[in-house]
Parts: C-alpha cells; structure tokens; sequence
C-alpha cells in the first residue's frame, strides 16, 4: 500500500527489514537526528569552538601571562603559561558543552518537546535512543575541540608531536562529565532550576579547582579534594602530558585515563538504566 | 473498505486476550479481549483515565502488558518490539514533532528510524506532504503549524513506513471542526486502502463516522462491542427526546414524565427521554401540561449508548 496517493514503483522495504536494520544501526539513526537538529546552530558550535579560546587564549595566555611567573619553580613544568592552560581550556570547553547539551535537551525529549517518544513508537528502543544522542553529542565534542585545537596550535600552545591527542581527552571528558549529568537530567520530571544549580554550583567550582589556572598542588588541601573527584582535573592533567610532555608518574597518567572511563562507563549505565525506565512504562 | 467477511475467514492482524495492565495497585486496563481483523477501523471508546490511551501503548509495544497475551501480527509485543513497531505506523495522543526541524525534516528523520534509504524517503516525504495538504508548508518550521497542521503533519509521518496497521490515540482532540473534518477525509482514504485503524476517541461521533466496529471502554473494562449502528440499537431507542426545565427543576420533573418513552435519564442540565418517535413524546409532554425551556428531537448516538451501559456522559 502507499499510504497516500501512490507514486509507481516508490516502495517501503519491508517491516522486517526496518526492524533488522533498526536492530543493528538504531542509535546512529537517532544520532543522525540530533545532529540534523545541531546543524541548524551548527554557527554557535563553530563560534564557540573558535571565539572562546581566542578570547580565553588572549585574555589569559597574552594578558595574564605576562603577569605570571613560568621559572620550572613555579610550578608549570617550565612551559609558558599559555601552553599550561590550553589543555585546561580545551578540556574544559567540552565540559560546558556537556552541561549544555545533556540537560535541558534530555529534559525537552522528555518533557517539552517530547522528541523522544517519536523514535519510541518506531524500531529504535530507549536505550538507542540515549545512545543516538550520546554518539550526536560526541561528534559535536570532537568537532569543536578539534577546532580549539588547532586555534590552540596556532598560538604555538600545543608543542608536543602529539597534541592532538588532547582533542580526544577532551572528548573523553565531556562524556565523562557529561553522561552522569545525562542519567541525572534523565530522571527530572519538574524544572526547578536544577540545571542552573548545576551550572553554579558544579561545573563553575571544578571549572575554578580543577588546576585550570594554576596547578592543583598550590590550592590548601581543604579544597584540593575537588580536583581529584573532578573530571576537568583529571582530563587536564591527561591533556598536559599530551600537549606539551608534562612529567607526571605513568601510573598516574593511567589513573586519569581510567577514572575518565569509569565515570564514562558509570554514566552510561546509568542512563540507559534511566531512559528504559522512563519510556518503557 | 471491504468487509473481511466478503473475502473469506478475517485475518486478525490484532488479538488481545485478557490483556491487563497495572500500575501499582490501580488497575488501568482490567483484562481486555478482542481481535481486529486486517483493513477494519477500529475505535475504543470512553471517557478519560478509561484504559484506552494504556491499551494503545500495549499495542504500540512501548508498554509492557502484566498480564493477559497480545498478538500483533503474528508477534508479541513485549518479546519483538522493533519487529511489531516496523508494522505499526503511530499518531500519539499528543505531538512529538521535532519543531527545531523543518516540516520536511521531519518526514526525513522519521523515516530514517525505519533504516528507509534518502532515495525512497526524499520522494516519499513530498508524496506525504501532499496528501497531508502541507506541500506549501514544507520548508517552514514546525512551530509556525496550527494545531491541525501539527496534527495531518503528524498522520503524515506516521505514513512514511506505509504501515498496514495505523493507531490513532485521540486523533482530533483540540482541533477546530474544520480541522477534524480534514483529517477524517485523509482516514478515509487510508481506510480505502485497506490500512487497518485503531483509534481511540472520547468523541462519539468521531467514533460513529471512523469506526466499522469498536468496543465501550470503561474503567479499564469492555462494557459493549458492535459497530456503531448495532450499539445504538441495542443499548438505546431510534431516538431521544432532550428537555431542559431549568437546572432546579430538572431533578424534580422526572416523576411527572413517566410513562413517556421507553426510559428515562435524569442529567444535571437536562432529561433525556428514549422514545421510537420523539416528536411523539414530546406531544405527550406538552399535553400534560409541561412545558420544557428548550426541547429537541434528535436520532441516538453513541453517547446515549455510554450513558446507557455506565450511568455517565462520556464528555465529563
């Protein structure tokens, strides 16, 4: 059947092969979706991946730096103060990214706009669903740090060979970061603002405590605790051996990788867990 | 459309027995029964919270049943979702378009889902606007839509997998008349095309002019099941006689109407009698000397049916 007025030979394949097809690429479907919805403020992803660490770069790698002291004693292993924060900056550009694309947007599948529940009637199950957006958000991660980068390299920020494995750290941690905050968005029935809370009161004190601007080590240990359990922290320092050779135990440069991944796993888990719950009443 | 009947043994494309559903200790829909066979438009009727809207999501395989079986074409639901939803086409209750999307984007996307190809979709999409009467629409946002429009863009989308079964929850609700008559036109021609419907409605004459048959849902239970016409004969008289004495006295006047008609239903802002000849009954009232504010003689509907089997209107 056509469904409307017929066009000759214009066919549906079968419902088996919409579901077999659904089965297997599902999440890149929902992904293709996200990113089709991303490419109309494709600008403002562009804009932010070029005019934030332009103006970051400038105001604290040209500005500040002439004001801070780089001697190996100081503490930033020697290199410039522009290249000690690049990775800091890169890692943390994704992280806003992550809390600007994890929350309200999950919360609007869900409640607002309810997008969500057009896939759900289709092939696509939940877990799809959370993963299609995951993989639409992980692209845009990539893309804008992958143009931080290269501004960063421009300013001569990124000496090492292998600074471009900071646009995957980055990645890393905005997913990190990101897919708890997912799995928490996920399980918001009423907005009370607790985005912004968010924002205040999480993002903005590991964005600042994280060793962004200064190494984690100068801060009193009453608050370098919030490096440790901060992703920024940990994808920064992950970022500095990469960009620019920062000596630090190997195993510590593990540590990092592998507490990135755990909070990743954790939060995926946590998500899917949150979106089969949700949709499948 | 062509009755199963004419061509042989229906094929049941939907078959639900006991099918029950709970949500803690309430009781949404309280072991249902029944089967639609391929090409019938098939409605649920009743008022709201009446299990229809659960039920639609069991048959959508979004919701898992507790208890009871379901077959969708062949299959369980909760066992092969993506294979019965690849049948399904859906019109949820209310509007999930993606309104950051252009109105053609969103035919686009929807196909994807199904693992449909640019080539069948990009034509497909303009095919459906077309029927949807959106052509002129097509690149603008969805936000910019009436609410009729959100809702033929909607039936539109649910198309883009030519589906043989379409489910419908609540198809028309918020829609102007003019608005609702257009759709029912686009249901009518998909019904020509053999599509089978299932629709839920709370309005009876949605559900007298769409349905072939349908069942009286209330409280999560089946309380008739006939088409439309059938009920009516059954369940209430050719026609009723409506009179409205005034809100005080509406209560009060029914021990001086009896005797009139078949039977008599006291409502707060009006008496129903259920007469074969209305005009008739209404002679007899005038000639016992009482004299209503307003009084009208209309033929029965499915709404005298719901009243008939539950003591409520449908419309609360």
């Amino acid at each position: 059947m056509t469904g409307a007025t017929a066009a000759p030979g214009l066919r549906a394949h079968p419902p088996e092969v919409s579901a077999a097809r659904a089965r297997r690429w599902g999440s890149l479907y929902f992904a293709e979706h996200v990113l089709r919805v991303m490419k109309s403020y494709g600008w403002t992803i562009v804009m932010y991946g070029v005019g934030q660490p332009v103006a970051y770069l400038f105001a604290m790698g040209v500005g500040l730096a002439t004001l801070v002291d780089t001697s190996s004693d100081a503490g930033f292993g020697g290199v410039s103060y522009l290249t000690f924060i690049a990775p800091a900056l890169l890692v943390s550009a994704a992280v806003m990214a992550a809390a600007s694309e994890l929350t309200f947007p999950v919360m609007d599948g869900f409640k607002w706009r309810r997008i969500y529940y057009g896939p759900h009637a289709s092939p696509l199950t939940p877990q799809q669903i959370a993963l299609g957006q995951i993989i639409a958000v992980t692209v845009r991660f990539l893309l804008q740090s992958a143009i931080y980068f290269v501004v960063v390299a421009l300013f001569g920020a990124s000496p090492s060979a292998w600074g471009w494995v900071s646009i995957l750290v980055a990645t890393l941690t905005g997913l990190a970061f990101g897919l708890p905050l997912m799995a928490y968005a996920a399980s918001v029935t009423q907005d009370k603002g607790q985005f912004a809370m968010v924002m205040r009161f999480i993002v903005m004190p590991l964005f600042l405590f994280s060793g962004t601007f200064f190494p984690l080590d100068t801060l009193p240990l009453t608050v370098r605790w919030i490096g440790w359990i901060s992703p920024i922290w940990h994808g920064t320092e992950l970022g500095r051996v990469f960009s620019y050779g920062y000596q630090e135990p190997p195993l510590l440069t593990i540590a990092h990788f592998v507490f990135l991944l755990v909070l990743t796993v954790v939060g995926w888990v946590l998500t899917k867990r949150q979106f089969i719950k949700r949709m499948a009443g | 459309m062509s009755s199963p009947a004419e061509t042989g043994p229906p094929q049941y494309v939907i078959t639900a027995e006991n099918l029950t559903k709970r949500y803690g200790d309430v009781v949404a829909v309280d072991g249902i029964s029944f089967s639609v066979p391929a090409g019938e438009a098939f409605g649920l009727l009743g008022p709201n919270g009446a299990g229809k809207s659960t039920t639609m999501k069991m048959i959508g395989g979004v919701s898992q049943r507790t208890s009871g079986s379901l077959n969708i074409m062949g299959m369980d639901p909760d066992q092969n979702g993506p294979e019965v939803r690849a049948h399904l086409g859906v019109v949820p209750q209310q509007d999930n378009l993606d309104e950051e999307l252009k109105v053609r984007d969103n035919l686009l996307v929807y196909g994807r889902y199904f693992g449909l190809p640019m080539s069948y979709l990009r034509p497909k999409a303009d095919e459906l606007l077309e029927f949807a009467q959106l052509t002129d629409k097509a690149k603008s946002k969805v936000d910019a839509l009436s609410g009729g429009m959100k809702r033929r863009l909607t039936i539109a989308r649910s198309l883009i997998n030519e589906p043989r079964i379409l489910l419908l929850d609540e198809p028309t609700t918020g829609l102007d008349p003019q608005a609702r008559h257009i759709l029912w036109d686009r249901l009518f021609r998909l019904k020509e095309q053999g599509v089978t419907l299932i629709l839920t409605t709370h309005y009876m004459d949605e559900a007298e002019q769409l349905c072939d048959r349908l069942i009286v849902v209330d409280k999560g239970r089946i309380m008739a099941e006939g088409s439309p016409a059938s009920l009516i004969r059954e369940y209430s008289t050719r026609e009723v006689l409506e009179l409205r004495f005034g809100s005080e006295r509406n209560a009060t006047v029914g021990t001086e109407l009896e005797g009139i008609g078949e039977r008599l239903e006291t409502l707060p802002d009006r008496v129903l009698i259920y007469a074969h000849d209305g005009e008739a009954a209404l002679e007899e009232v005038s000639a016992r000397g009482l004299r209503p504010v307003t009084s009208l003689v209309r033929r029965s509907s499915l709404e005298d049916v719901f009243l008939r089997l539950t003591g409520r209107s449908l419309v609360d």
